[in-house]
């Protein structure tokens, strides 16, 4: 659905060249919710621009919806809809007359229709002959996601919907996004927020000027982190107990890794073992089994997941390295 | 044709409630046409001295005064100079509107969600530049008809009416005023897509009042004939400018210099 390659975007910027995008190579498949993560500066705001036909790039190439950049700009404009960085609305209009305004660019057939459409979807219909201008924040990014929408695009982009939005408006937002899943419409979201990504993604981009990983939140935490079990274990009656057990799991020849964490406070005595293993569904049995078997208390079992922003950093770190 | 409609009412509409841009549209002009009617009115009251009659004589060489007294011939130049304001309107309207639609887009960050439909640059400009400049000559028109009206009570004589619907003022407000206000709208087009501010770009804009106003100084020292030829003339040099304007202004509107200069 949207496929770059190489794809460049240099500034000028007091003499110097700024390479804001630096050879993106990106596959997004048609019907997904495309997360692309990214520092400030990272390029996100560029890389939409390129795809949405209102920056040309540098060099590389992309394709959106089959039809290329740079040769049907036209034609992409009219399949795909943005949201971009700043609602960017007219604030003397009302928001029915801002949304009615698109609607005849985009060339909507049914404007009225339409238009009520969206109103009504994002809760605004009460508010269609206020003036944008005196809306709030939250009001005016849903308003703005319905001028992106009124034209039914295939393809949405969305820079930063919720960034600068307070919760509750951000939570409106993001199960709005939500309800646009699976209605074969392919998803771009830009976003800094990486519990956004987690919920809403299929997949994630983690970028800066060029993409450092791609893949599903879960495989890019198994990828980093690998897959890691935790036992809590009853306190042993002597610490001896405790190491001849760690060797004793640590010797199990598919087990990478192993660390012990002690009690951590009064309220609470487990003594938890961190395993690193291939395949918990496979592998646990088989390590309790042996633990009981060696006389340990197993109080729980549970994996070990990682944070979305534990991978995010880790990724960007090791890329800086 | 349906994106062209959109985009001039919703320019319109914006204008109307743009409260700076409304009052130059309206009371600039209106304060233009009050000139020249209070013109009539003084010339009309006080009698010209002999300083005046000196210069008068001067002038009357210009064949369209002939035959007339010396009030007839008072209140016929000085208000056809003060007409030559009117053709500053075309100009102020339009340069002022031009300046707004489009560094006015750029600050409130409208821009990029309309150049993200798929709209022609050109149909774009011609939308912004016909939103811009209808106001200006429509605006002019009126008031050259409201003048008429006025002039019809305030005139001393009939010939001094016809001196205000000679053929050389219809040359002037019906091919001149439209050709002034493209080039004015061309203006307000380039200045406004090189710059940030929209005052900066009215101001930039309204050099080009500079070549008027000598028209309009020239005219009152009597340096300058008015006459259908000198109008003819005006609009053949204006028509020149605005060709090369809209071939500038289409090719300076880069969407990507606007879009990202503005930091
Ligand atoms: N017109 C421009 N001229 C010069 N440099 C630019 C221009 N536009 C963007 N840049 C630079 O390109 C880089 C990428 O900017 P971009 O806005 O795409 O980042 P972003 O990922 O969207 O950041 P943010 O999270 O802050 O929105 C930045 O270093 C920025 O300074
Ligand atoms: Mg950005």
């Amino acid at each position: 659905m949207i496929r770059t390659e190489g794809l460049c975007k240099y500034f000028a910027s007091n003499g110097k060249e700024v390479r804001a995008v630096d050879g993106l190579d990106l596959e997004v498949n048609r019907g997904e919710v495309f997360g692309f993560l990214g520092p400030n500066g990272a390029g996100k705001t560029t890389t939409v621009r390129m795809l949405a036909c209102l920056i040309a790039p540098s060099a590389g190439r992309a394709w959106v919806d089959g039809l290329e950049v740079g040769q049907d700009n036209l034609a992409i404009q009219a399949r795909v809809g943005i949201l971009t960085e700043a609602p960017g609305l007219y604030e003397r209009l009302s928001a029915r007359a801002n949304l009615e305004l698109f609607a005849e660019l985009y060339n909507v057939n049914d404007v009225k229709g339409q238009v009520e459409k969206y109103l009504r979807l994002l809760d605004l219909w009460d508010r269609r002959d206020t003036d944008a201008g005196t809306f709030s924040k939250g009001m005016k990014q849903k308003l703005a996601i319905a001028r992106a929408l009124l034209h039914e695009p295939s393809v949405l982009f969305l820079d930063e919907p919720t960034a600068a939005l307070d919760p509750e408006a951000a939570k409106t937002v993001r199960d709005f996004i939500a309800t646009l899943r699976g209605q074969g419409r392919t998803i771009f979201l830009c976003t800094h927020n990486l519990d956004e990504a987690e919920r809403l993604c299929d997949r994630i981009g983690v970028f800066r000027q060029r993409l450092i990983a791609v893949d599903t939140p879960d495989a890019l935490r198994r990828q980093l982190f690998g897959r890691q079990t935790v036992v809590h274990l009853a306190p042993p009656e002597g610490t001896a107990d405790v190491e001849a057990l760690v060797a004793a799991v640590r010797n199990l020849p598919f087990v990478q890794h192993v660390t012990t964490l002690r009690p951590e406070n009064a309220a609470e005595d487990n003594y938890r073992l961190v395993i690193s293993l291939d395949d918990p569904a496979r592998r646990n049995p088989i390590i309790v089994q042996m633990l009981v078997g060696h006389g340990a208390q197993v109080r729980f079992v549970n994996e070990l997941r990682h944070s979305l922003e534990d991978v995010y950093l880790s990724l960007l770190r090791s890329n800086t390295a | 044709m349906r994106q062209f409609r959109a985009l001039v009412r919703k320019e319109w509409a914006d204008m109307l409630r743009n409260k700076l841009v409304f009052y130059v549209v309206i009371f600039v002009p209106l304060l233009m046409l009050a000139i020249p009617v209070a013109m009539l009115f003084v010339m009309r009251q006080v009698p010209p001295n002999e300083q005046d009659l000196a210069e008068l004589g001067r002038m009357l060489q210009n064949p369209i005064f002939a035959g007339m007294n010396a009030v007839e011939a008072m209140q016929a130049i000085m208000a056809s100079n003060m007409l030559v304001l009117f053709l500053m309107m075309p100009l102020m309207v339009p340069v002022t509107i031009a300046a707004y639609s489009i560094v006015g887009e750029k600050m409130t960050r409208s821009l990029e969600p309309l150049l993200a439909t798929p709209i022609t640059t050109t149909r774009l400009l011609l939308a912004k530049g016909f939103a811009a400049a209808a106001p200006g000559i429509a605006m002019t028109w009126i008031c050259y008809a409201l003048f008429l009206v006025a002039a019809r009570f305030l005139s001393a004589s009939e010939r001094v009416f016809a001196v205000f619907v000679d053929p050389m003022w219809l040359v002037a407000m019906f091919v001149l005023a439209p050709l002034t206000t493209v080039l004015a709208v061309m203006v307000g087009v380039i200045v406004s897509s090189r710059v940030n501010d929209p005052r900066a770009a009215e101001q930039l804009g309204a050099l080009v009042l500079i070549p008027l106003m000598a028209l309009f100084i020239g005219a009152m020292a009597g340096f300058i004939m008015l006459n259908s030829t000198t109008f003819w003339i005006s609009s053949g040099l204006v028509a020149v400018a605005d060709i090369g304007l809209i071939y500038l202004g289409t090719a300076l509107f880069q969407r990507e210099t606007i879009l990202t200069r503005w930091k």
